[in-house]
This record gives C-alpha cells, structure tokens and sequence, in this order.
C-alpha cells in the first residue's frame, strides 16, 4: 500500500460550467477532507447551486476534474456514494407518492445490486431488508408516524425531514444537501442539525449550502465563503469574519 | 397468437348475457374488441407517466407529427406504421433540439413542430388520397381494425408492457425527481428518451382505433381520473389501465349500435369516467367537498 493518505472526499479541480453564453464558474478549485461538515454560503447567483448540479449530474461540466473519495464522479454517483437533499421548491409535492416510498426511492442505487430475480419485483416484494433501511432512516428523523401519508400532506419542516431521510436511507459516504435549514420550524431544524452531526461522527462528509451564519458558527468543520470564485474557506472562526462576509456581499445575512 | 387470445378472450364474452355478446361473432368484432382492449390498456398504462411528467402536449405533438409519415409511407408502398413511428420520433427530436439550442420554450417548440408537420401531413394526403382514407386516418375506425394492425397492437402491448415494468423505477424516479435519477447514475437521456419512443409506439398502435386527432386524450384522460382516485404510482396506473379499457370497450358498443366515430365515442367515455371521478372522489370529489370541513394541517 502506497497511499498513505486518503483520497479527500471532493476535489474539484479547474471546474469550468454554466449556461449557453453565461459561465458561472470558471476555474473554480475546491478540496473537502473526509468526515468532515461543510457549510457552503454565497448570495444568489454566487454558483452554488451550479456547484450542486455539476455534482449530481443535470449539469455538465464544460471543463476540469472532479473526483470523489479518490474516484471518478461519473462511477461514484453510479455507485451511490452521493446522496442528496433538493431544495424545497424543486419537488412535485403533489406526486403521488406516500412518504415511505419516496424515502425508498433512495435506495433504488443499491437495489440494482441484488439478484435480477429479486429486482424483478422490488421494491414491492422481496426487498425486506431494504425496507428495514427505510423504516430506520424515518425514525431517525422522526417521522415514521406519518410513514403512509402522502408527501404533499406534510408541513414545511416534516418535507425537508422526509427528503432528509431519502439521502440517510441511500447510506451514501457524501451528503449534498441544498439550504435544509431554509424554511422549516425551530424543531425540525434543530433535528435536522442533530441527525448531520451524527452522520460526520459516523465518517461521512456533508456538504451543505446554508443561508444560516449561526449554526454555521456552532456546527461546521469547515466554512466556504463562495461567489464565483472562493472567498475564504477554512474553519468558522477563520472564514466568518466581518470583512469576509461583507466581501461576500451578502446583505440578507443575519450575523 | 392472435388468435389464441381471441379465442381466450370469447372464452370469457360468450359467458355474458346473448344480448352483449352477440355482435361478438363476427370476426371484425373479435378483432376490435381485442384492439380496444389492447389499446385502452397500454394507454392507460403509459397516461400517469404523461400526466405527471406534464407532458400533455408533447403527446399532442408526436400524434400530429405522424400524419406526414403516414403519407409518406402510403407513397412509398411502406407500411404506415413505420412511416407513423419515424415521422413521430423525429418531431420528438426535433422539439428536443429547438428547446436546447434556441431560446424557445418547450411550448413553442412543439406548437411549432407539430403544426408544421401535420400541415406537411395535410399537403401530402390531399394530393394521393381519397377524403375518406385521411377521416380514417384522422378520426380512426376500430370497426375497420386489420389483421396486421391487431398484431402490431399486440407486439406494441408486449413492448410498452415489458420495458415499464423492468424500468419501473427508473421511470418513477426520472418522473418524481430527475435531479435524484442523475445523482443515483441513472442514464436519465436514456430514460427521456425511452419513455418518447415508448409514448410514440402507442400512439402508431392506437391510430386506427382512435385516430391522431384524438389519441392524445386516450393519453392524457385515463391517467387523469386515476390521479383524482388514487394517491401511490402503483394504484394510479392500475386505476388508469382500467379506465383506458373501459372506455375503449364501451366506445367500441357504443360505436357499433349507435354507428358512432369509434374514436369519438370512446374519448367520450374516457372523458365520462373522468367527470364521475371529479364528482365522486372520496379525497378530491366536489360532492364530497361540500360535506367535508377544509383540510387542516
């Protein structure tokens, strides 16, 4: 064994993307050890949620490298290494579907590995230990009460809970996860905070965009100050200074 | 194989009361009934994915966009439904590429496509064809319904039937959240573009029995009555495949005894089923909106 060190868990390197005429990044370089919480923040328009979908596939990327636990993006999404967390407003609430099955959908990367006979009928019948899964990753959220009811019947914080326990329930090395916090009652933002911080002491790395400066201060490992290019990043007490965010340009931050 | 189901599906007629099961002697009956029931089925399989992806005029386009391939293929001496599937896949293409490279929407686009397609359609018809081939055409004919068209029916069945079930989830996952389908690896233009070729098939089998007029309605209404009954995928498609064949069934009697547009009547009662549903749904029903207190949350 010649690698002494660990692949970290992103590197991006000289990421070129955007839209027909309108780069939004260009050059952009980024490194996230293992394990650790990242908190990604940046007015609108900063890139960040270009950065997600170059990430998660919608986006190509027009340029550069990006690897993850020292493998290629391509083959790591492929193997469900990155799991992720939509913004509120980029799900059909009104899908049929109950909550249970949407947070099964997230394990639809690791039925393809079962046997063909299985995946024959999955996840209906035969994917016990699937469900098991799922039924664990609603309790962590504290949600299995409402297991069978549709998603569109569910309060803001409690659809951020269900899309939360759809990434747990994926037991992906890499969380990505768009503003969580945005939009949800006290109660279930402080759960969702609780459930993250169990996931980074279990070795996994989460990687979130956040409008929110305190739990910034108390939660992150590390902090990302990002529009178009990096601004700071380094630890909270580092990166969250006044000049940085006031450099950031970021008027609807509270601090 | 044909005629093995047939023969299967008289089995079943002849146990109904003479008075339903009468007309059902003769062959071009048989033929049609087992073509509605095909066509009913798969359209009312494929209607939720159309429904929920909201792809409602997009079906309308492809539908339209067959019209010149099934000319062109008249001309050449081609079987119709080859010409009908190109002619559609490219339009579907084609609407693909305006949108990514123009700054059109994707309405404009397929209003764009479509329009010009059939009116290449029209053109072409109006000179090689007599009027009363182009109202087959456009209006369908279940009664008329050939040997070959049944088995081609039949073959698109099998097909669409196939490839929705071992892609099942992959079709609800690009359906429900596309951005999820692309971060699991999904090969989600695979998936788009299947469900088109797939959508396409069914209209080019549905042609004769409802036409390309109204063919869309047969993807679009099934699944629409079975959003208003239902609240999981699996149910609703259910609902949808019931809906779809109840109405091509009873569209098919209505259009032999009454000597109805075939396609006409059966989007009436596809159309039918779908009022009852707004009426009488337990969860979204108007009756039952005036009973019930506003939802709380």
């Amino acid at each position: 064994m010649t690698d002494v060190t660990p692949a970290p868990a992103l590197q991006i390197r000289d990421l070129q993307a955007g839209y027909p005429g309108h780069l939004v990044l260009d050059g952009f370089d980024l490194s996230i050890e293992r394990g650790q919480w990242v908190m990604i923040m940046g007015p609108n328009g900063a890139g960040k949620s270009t950065l997600l979908k170059v990430l998660l596939g919608p986006l190509k990327a027009l340029r550069g490298d990006i690897e993850v636990l020292g493998r290629p993006l391509r083959a790591q999404r492929r193997a469900g290494v990155l799991a992720y967390v939509p913004q509120q407003e980029d799900i059909d609430w009104d899908f049929p579907i109950t909550v249970r099955d949407a947070v099964m959908t997230g394990r639809f990367g690791r039925l393809r590995q079962d046997p063909w006979l299985r995946r024959l009928f999955a996840p209906r019948w035969g994917s016990a230990q699937h469900w098991q899964v799922v039924d664990e990753s609603l309790a962590a959220v504290d949600m299995s009460a409402l297991a069978q009811r549709p998603i569109g019947a569910l309060s803001g914080g409690q659809k951020k809970r269900v899309m939360l326990a759809r990434a747990l329930a994926q037991q992906a090395d890499v969380l990505l996860l768009d503003e969580p916090l945005s939009g949800v009652d006290g109660r279930s933002g402080a759960l969702i905070l609780e459930v993250l911080a169990e996931q980074r002491s279990l070795g996994r790395t989460v990687i979130m965009v956040s409008h929110d400066v305190a739990s910034a201060r108390q939660h992150a490992d590390q902090v990302l100050l990002f529009n178009r290019t990096v601004i700071a990043y380094g630890p909270p007490d580092v990166a969250l200074t006044d000049r940085n965010l006031m450099r950031t340009a970021a008027p609807e931050w509270e601090t | 194989m044909v005629d093995g189901l047939i023969a299967l599906m008289m089995m079943v007629v002849r146990r109904l009361p003479d008075a339903l099961a009468s007309p059902f002697e003769y062959a071009f009956m048989q033929r049609a009934l087992l073509t509605a029931l095909l066509v009913g089925g798969v359209c009312g399989l494929l209607s939720p994915f159309v429904v929920l992806k909201r792809w409602s005029l997009l079906g309308d386009a492809i539908s339209h966009a067959v019209l010149p391939g099934v000319a062109i293929a008249y001309l050449l001496g081609w079987p119709f439904f080859v010409g009908a599937f190109i002619a559609g896949t490219l339009t579907a293409l084609a609407i693909a590429a305006l949108e990514r490279h123009t700054l059109l929407k994707a309405d404009a686009a397929m209003g764009l496509m479509f329009t010009a397609a059939f009116a290449l359609g029209i053109v072409i018809i109006g000179k090689i064809a007599t009027n009363t081939h182009l109202m087959h055409i456009l209006f369908g004919n279940v009664l008329g319904v050939s040997a070959e068209h049944l088995l081609l029916t039949l073959i698109t069945t099998i097909v669409v039937v196939t490839v929705v079930w071992l892609g099942y989830r992959a079709l609800l996952i690009y359906t429900f959240d596309s951005t999820q389908a692309h971060g699991l690896g999904y090969n989600t233009a695979a998936i788009h573009y299947g469900l088109i070729v797939l959508i396409t098939l069914t209209i080019v089998a549905s042609l004769e029995t409802v036409g390309i007029i109204l063919v869309v309605a047969m993807l679009i209404t099934p699944g629409a009555t079975a959003r208003l009954l239902t609240s999981s995928l699996p149910r609703m498609i259910m609902v949808s495949i019931a809906a779809g064949v109840i109405a091509a069934v009873v569209g098919l009697y209505g259009s032999f005894h009454f000597d109805l547009a075939s396609g006409g009547a059966i989007v009436l009662v596809s159309t039918g089923l779908f009022v009852l549903a707004l009426l009488l749904s337990p969860s979204h029903g108007l009756l039952g909106r005036l009973r019930r207190k506003p939802r709380v949350l």
